[in-house]
């Protein structure tokens, strides 16, 4: 369709975003025994391009002889006028085909704001929105990406859901549903194709499942069908050496978030951050070999001719033999120009520092570290185990080789949170900048606060999260602590959004009715600032019946019926119970990468293992070798006690 | 050594804009394992110079680049398969036609060049209705129009940048929306005129359909040529190719639609001559 979009495009804000032509998109041919997969990213291209998760499956799925699959991102606001206005449908970016032309629309979701945008674009394809509306020719909507971890508030919308790693499980979709298509899909054969699918290990299909609640709690979500799994188990990629991808990663044409070269170094942390979904749900750790990670580097910087790579993970600086790998590719050159190689997440200690000093040679302007949390108690609750000296250390350090600016991030809102806690980061910051003014003479800290929103599938997932209100005093109290402290700034997420991120986080199906009466209502792009909007979410949840505050600020209790309850990552659930007593109990875990296992579930519920090159942790301070878990011994979980905290010292 | 590119640019890849293309050349020079010469500093860059700007969504089939390269290494670069070396590493629609060694000293483009030839779509328009609009604004003494200037109102007399107008006829089959096409060359000194200005300034004004840049010239003591030194290398396609067959070596055959040599210095009079109308 592109000579009708070409005049539309003439008059639209950043038009390159929508004519694909990326160095490594493809133009597959599409056949009647292909599945055409149109892999669609619910936000702007900008952000939602060089999503990896994403990029891999085009790549997976175009090698296939059966499958062919291209792309599609959210329009923006202008666009999407003149497409509605002119009768155009969504379309993909990679031959500009209209999106009813596919047989699966798959949605990468890895914000929950940005849900309505998922409506919006299925509603563009002419599809309707709700799956029991679809009939056979329409497409089928599906999802992936950490949010599924609970899909229920968009589980009425959904034909089916991921769970876990894609690499291997698209290949198995793709059989069912080539079946189906060569069949030429009889009337009445989608929910007999939806079954069978329900059947590939990792799929949950929705509407495979009644829903049951007890007054205003949820009593069940229980099979339909005797064939179809009570427990959806998610999967998990075994070794990611199997799995070298993106081999040609998407260069894109225009300016996007993460423009350079991502090489994911490895998969899965086990830090045990209690706040953090995305370690508990990509357990367990699997590196990728050393020499693939070089070898990824040197051919991506050549085929793509950027010069810059990021080496990514949830924790980079914890892959085996980190710094001889930045070294090695610090020092290499690529087409004949300088590399530089970033790490998006740096680990607070003086090790951290080192390697980042290492890697940037060039001008020096800001480094961020996320202490997470103002206390060392506060610290232990949330088990993200940095010492004030390491933080120090790492700041001094920073000043120290050059670095003017330093950004902390933390979290507010977390369980058992006193003010002391909330002033804390304001006495760290304060604290940080006095470090600078040894070298330099106007250093600066900024400080991002976030407000916590509690997660399926971690240990505070019965946690009530803290009210708008709470938020804001905290955030003020914050803000009025570091007024007259020169050199800090402070910077927070709006309170508002954090409310309603928390009621889809742990929403159940019943919230999926105010999201369609949301986006009814014009309420796409809300994880943008300018466009959310608390009023029409509010309105919205009035208008079915819905208590937000239910939904966000309630403490589940421990036999309290999850919404998730049938999906696993793996994880025991009496595991993350006892990790949470813990958690209120001040009491910190090891990281079982280096320590005995303590039977989480995430290996031993799947045969697999850890992948880490080294059998010891690397050096530095708390969040390195010696994690200093303080003098209480950790807890012992069902019945395996790890024999020491700290191991290896370098 | 300076070396000076000629690309083109058509399809798709037209609503990229200067900046986009900026960076992908940047990638694109590295990729060619070409001898960069780069700036100092921290983050050097490699040194690229473009010339005025296109503005995003309009095609071309004159875009220059210059960029500077180390010696001795560049004396090695066998400059006759530049072309051929690039265009592949570009993405679709932009292909580079022509390359030759300038010199350092020489005006940038931004200074040298003095006009630029633009092939624009009108769509919804007439032949007819589109002749009779642009008899009139040649017929016209002056062209008032206000733009803003450091966020002031200025008031600007757009007639003396209008070098020649000429109506080529129908939209090609190929148009996203029919109408008729003219052909405009407009001064890039002592500013740059826009298409959109142009149209704009039409009476009532006209909508911008495609716009392809086809020609910039450098006028020099009322001599006209194109920013490539004389025996630049051109590619087979550039030469053979059916829209850009006006490019060869000879820049004095390029010109279809009108005669350079009729443009006088001021290059109003001439343009303003009604024999300049061709119709295709
Ligand atoms: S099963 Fe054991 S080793 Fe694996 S992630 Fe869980 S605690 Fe760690």
């Amino acid at each position: 369709m592109w000579p009708q979009l070409e005049p539309l495009l003439a008059k639209v804000a950043k038009p390159a975003r929508y004519i694909g032509l990326e160095d490594g998109s493809q133009r597959p041919e599409h056949a009647n025994d292909r599945v055409a997969w149109l892999l669609a990213y619910p936000d702007t291209y900008e952000i939602g391009l060089p999503n990896q998760g994403l990029q891999i499956l085009y790549e997976i799925l175009n090698e296939r002889p059966d499958a062919v699959a291209e792309r599609a991102y959210a329009p923006w606001t202008d666009l999407e006028a003149l497409l509605r206005e002119q009768g155009l449908p969504l379309f993909s970016l990679d031959t500009h085909r209209p999106a009813t032309d596919f047989d699966i629309i798959g949605f990468n979701l890895s914000a929950e704001l940005t849900y309505t945008n998922l409506l919006n674009m299925v509603d563009l394809a002419g599809t309707p929105v709700r799956s029991a509306d679809r009939l056979e020719h329409h497409p089928l909507i599906a999802a992936g990406g950490h949010c599924t971890y609970n899909p229920e508030p968009i589980a009425d919308f959904l034909d089916f859901v991921v769970l876990g790693d894609g690499e291997e499980i698209v290949a198995e979709i793709t059989e069912v549903v080539v079946k189906w298509k060569i069949s030429g899909r009889p009337a009445g054969s989608r929910a007999a194709m939806l079954r069978e699918l329900s059947h590939v290990s990792g799929v949950y299909v929705p509407s495979m499942y009644d829903v049951t609640y007890d007054g205003s709690a949820l009593a069940g979500i229980t099979p339909r069908f005797a064939d179809v799994p009570e427990i959806v188990e998610k999967r998990t990629v075994a070794d990611l050496a199997d799995f070298p991808y993106p081999k040609n990663q998407l260069v894109p044409l225009t300016e996007v978030v993460h423009d350079r070269l991502n090489v994911e170094v490895f998969r899965g942390c086990t830090r045990g951050c209690r706040f953090c979904q995305a370690g508990m749900i990509t357990r367990p750790v699997r590196e990728r070999p050393a020499e693939q990670v070089r070898t990824m580097v040197e051919e991506g910087l050549r085929r793509t001719g950027y010069d810059e790579v990021a080496l990514t993970s949830l924790s980079t600086a914890d892959f085996s033999g980190i710094e001889d790998l930045v070294r090695d590719i610090a020092d290499s050159t690529s087409n004949n120009s300088p590399v530089s190689v970033s790490l998006p997440s740096l680990r607070v200690d003086a090790f951290g520092v080192g390697i980042a000093t290492q890697l940037q040679k060039g001008r020096r302007t800001g480094l961020t570290f996320a202490p997470e949390a103002g206390t060392w108690r506060m610290r232990q609750v949330i088990n993200k185990l940095i010492r004030e000296e390491d933080l120090y250390s790492a700041v001094e350090a920073a000043y120290a080789n050059g670095w003017r600016r330093v950004k902390l991030y933390f979290l507010t809102g977390l369980p058992t949170e006193t003010d002391e806690d909330t002033l804390g980061i304001a006495e760290l910051a304060r604290n940080c900048v006095e470090l600078g003014k040894k070298y330099t003479k106007s250093p600066s800290v900024t400080v991002s606060v976030g407000g916590f929103v509690p997660k399926p599938f971690t240990p505070f997932q019965w946690f009530g999260q803290n009210t708008v209100e709470e938020l804001r005093r905290k955030i003020n109290l914050l803000r009025d602590a570091t007024r007259k402290s020169h050199g800090v700034q402070v910077k927070w997420h709006d309170p508002k959004a954090t409310m309603v991120e928390g009621i889809m986080s742990r929403g159940d199906r019943r919230v999926g009715a105010a999201i369609e009466t949301v986006w009814r209502n014009g309420g796409t792009f809300q994880e943008w600032s300018e466009c959310f909007d608390l009023d029409l979410w509010l309105a919205a949840m009035e208008e079915h019946g819905l208590d937000p505050d239910w939904y966000a600020y309630r403490h589940r209790t421990e036999t309290e019926v999850l919404p998730w309850d049938h999906l696993s990552a793996g994880l025991h659930k009496d595991f993350l119970w006892q990790d949470w007593r813990d958690a209120l109990a001040e009491v910190g875990l090891p990281d079982c990468r280096w320590t005995p296992c303590y039977d989480c579930g995430a290996c031993t519920g799947y045969s697999i293992e850890h992948i880490v090159a080294s059998a010891t942790p690397p050096a530095g301070g708390s969040q390195g070798t010696g994690q200093d878990l303080g003098s209480s011994v950790p807890v012992s979980l069902l019945g395996r006690k790890p024999e020491s905290a700290s191991v290896g010292a370098e | 050594m300076r070396i000076r590119l000629r690309y083109s640019k058509h399809g798709k890849v037209r609503f990229t804009s200067h900046r986009d293309v900026a960076r992908i050349w940047e990638r694109v020079l590295r990729r060619a394992e070409l001898p960069l010469a780069r700036t100092e500093g921290f983050s050097p860059r490699p040194k690229m110079h473009f010339g005025l700007a296109l503005s995003t969504g309009h095609e071309s089939l004159g875009e220059y680049l210059d960029v500077d390269l180390r010696e001795p290494e560049a004396d090695e670069i066998d400059l006759g398969m530049l072309p051929e070396r690039l265009s592949p590493l570009l993405p679709l629609g932009i292909e580079v036609e022509a390359v030759s060694v300038i010199n350092r000293s020489d005006p940038s483009l931004q200074e040298a060049v003095t006009s630029c030839v633009w092939r624009i779509e009108v769509p919804g328009q007439s032949v007819d209705s589109l002749t009779s609009a642009v008899a009139a604004m040649l017929a016209a003494d002056a062209i008032p129009v206000v733009r803003e200037r450091k966020g002031k109102q200025v008031a600007d007399d757009l007639r003396p940048g209008i070098l020649h107008l000429s109506v080529l006829g129908s939209t090609p089959d190929d148009a996203p929306q029919a109408g008729a096409v003219f052909e405009a060359e407009l001064a890039t000194q002592p500013r740059s005129i826009r298409p959109a200005e142009l149209l704009a300034a039409f009476d009532p004004p006209l909508t911008e359909g495609r716009v392809c840049r086809i020609y910039q010239w450098i006028n020099e003591d009322g001599a006209t040529r194109e920013p490539l030194s004389q025996g630049a290398h051109v590619t087979a396609a550039a030469i053979a190719g059916a829209p850009r067959e006006d490019y060869s070596d000879d820049r004095s055959h390029g010109r279809a639609h009108h005669t350079q040599d009729s443009v006088g210095s001021d290059g109003i009079s001439d343009a303003a001559d009604a024999s300049a109308f061709d119709f295709v």
